[in-house]
């Protein structure tokens, strides 16, 4: 017999990329829940055993259901050597990196400390998060930057973090989440927004979050499906918050990145807020530009996903609004909504414009050579 | 069209899946309750390794708050995006395009409700003969 079976078939089903690309949504897991011990120290060990975590809300330990596939991931993204998917390294390379040719790869770890109410805990938790991504990722993968990962509810220890890792190569953003306990344009959350802005990290702005507040303005939904197209309306409120508090009149070097959420509602939430504007800038005279000018300056966008207009041309109208130049890749390795490299875009990109949104677009906000 | 002998019988017993290559091409042979499905490993929509997946049922109603569940562990749900091919045919159960694009003609069958999608499946012959599991490719 000359046909090798196999139980499994080889780990890399991708058809590849032949240009290197930029990948700004990957999620690494922890193989062990003790995989952070070695980064806390003794007393929080300690404190979980006894005390645990008090959360923001229910269903902490875990997804309170699978997510359409387990863990929400990939159910060919298991690394042989176990453990849940993401959480290998080289499993990662063989299967994501190498085929899919990435040369840079933006990790946003999940369901880190955030969602903790005992904020020395979660500022504990986040930043041994951050130590791990350097020990375990970044510096054995070059490719990879790591997320500065903070206990946002607490503006004061989370740009304390930020500082802490300013001028650290491993990192290449602050991460956020679109849930959290107040609109993200709100004072509580400016020490982010100015370390972010003093150490010249970016911010990513993930969907999700555990902030406590449901995923759709009025209460929890139903199905999973109405979460998926809900992440987009929290991160519109959330847009509209930054815009309309004046984040980015304060901090005029502020950039951010919202990050699996869409961005084909990008234009029609613009306009609706210049039109409100016209009527209502009494209300908010510390905003000197239209929110839409806000907006174009300061946001970037990652795809996975990308809305499916029934026409290649909405699509194409809907990006040159907000820019070949604002567009960055995505897969959402190794979740299971995860983008294929080379089936992302439909045909009729020019090959500047792929250029750009495959790779140096993220090369230049990320300033990675 | 080659004749390909890929296993005896007894290495692909009824529940078990094997996965293999012939010219280029990456194939998977299903025991399901005793019958042999191949399948081409690849998935038309953005081309992951199909036939890892889970094997489901069919899930369609009639009215909300009815549903049916047939065609247990006949329908391949893709590792990725979830995607239902039916193993026997290879054709499409959930084509997301669809349900958004009314021009699309909808066939109803008897008892269901569900829409197939263009996109088909490769499916690979499977004979058994003389004890070894045989694909036409």
């Amino acid at each position: 017999m000359n046909i090798q079976v196999r139980e499994r078939p080889e780990a890399a089903a991708s058809t590849g990329i032949k240009t290197a690309i930029a990948d700004c949504d990957i999620h690494p897991a922890r193989a062990t829940k003790d995989e952070l011990h070695p980064y806390l120290a003794k007393r929080w060990h300690s404190h979980l055993e006894t005390f645990g975590v008090h959360a923001y809300q229910g269903m902490m330990e875990g997804p309170p259901y699978p997510k359409a596939q387990p863990n929400a991931s990939r159910r060919d993204a298991y690394p042989p050597e176990g453990g849940p998917q993401g959480s290998s390294l080289s499993f990662m390379q063989k299967q994501h990196l190498d085929p899919n040719n990435v040369a840079l790869g933006v990790l946003n770890p999940l369901n880190t400390g955030q969602g903790i109410r005992n904020q020395d805990l979660a500022g504990a938790i986040c930043s041994a998060i951050n130590d791990w991504q350097i020990e375990k990722w970044t510096s054995k993968d070059l490719r990879l930057k790591g997320s500065v990962v903070v206990a946002n509810e607490d503006g004061v220890s989370a740009a304390a973090e930020i500082r802490k890792r300013a001028g650290d190569t491993n990192f290449v953003q602050v991460l956020l989440l679109s849930r959290n306990v107040e609109p993200l344009g709100q004072r509580r959350y400016w020490p982010i927004y100015e370390a972010a802005q003093e150490a010249g990290l970016p911010i990513g702005v993930h969907a999700f979050g555990f902030g406590g507040n449901p995923i759709t303005a009025s209460g929890w939904p139903s199905y999973y499906i109405e979460e998926m197209v809900g992440h987009s309306q929290c991160q519109q409120t959330a847009l509209a918050s930054l815009v309309l508090e004046g984040v980015f009149e304060r901090f005029p070097r502020l950039k951010m990145v919202m990050v699996e959420a869409g961005f084909g509602w990008a234009p029609s939430l613009a306009w609706r807020l210049d039109k409100v504007f016209a009527r209502l800038h009494a209300e908010v005279p510390h905003l000197k530009r239209k929110p839409s000018e806000y907006i174009r300056d300061h946001i970037w966008w990652t795809t996975q996903p990308v809305e499916d207009p029934e026409s290649r041309d909405h699509l194409f109208q809907t990006i040159e609004w907000i820019g070949w130049d604002r567009l960055l890749f995505a897969t959402d390795y190794p979740h299971w909504d995860y983008d294929e490299p080379s089936r992302v875009l439909p045909a009729g990109v020019s090959d500047a414009n792929r250029q750009a949104f495959y790779l140096d677009n993220a090369k230049q906000l990320y300033g990675v050579a | 069209m080659a004749r390909h002998v890929i296993a005896p019988v007894d290495e692909l017993p009824p529940g078990s899946r094997k996965f293999f290559e012939i010219d280029g091409r990456p194939i998977a042979v299903f025991n399901v309750k005793g019958e042999f499905f191949g399948l081409l490993n690849r998935c038309p929509h953005q081309g992951a390794a199909l036939c890892e997946g889970p094997l489901i049922g069919l899930a369609s109603s009639s009215d909300p708050g009815e549903i049916e569940y047939t065609k247990l562990g006949e329908i391949l749900r893709c590792p990725w995006h979830g995607w239902e091919f039916d193993i026997r045919t290879g054709q499409s159960y959930c084509d997301p395009r669809r349900f958004r694009v009314r021009a699309y003609p909808v066939s109803v069958e008897p008892g269901t409700n569900v829409v197939k999608g263009p996109y088909v499946a490769e499916t690979i012959k499977v004979a058994v003969e003389s004890d070894y599991v045989v694909v036409d490719l």
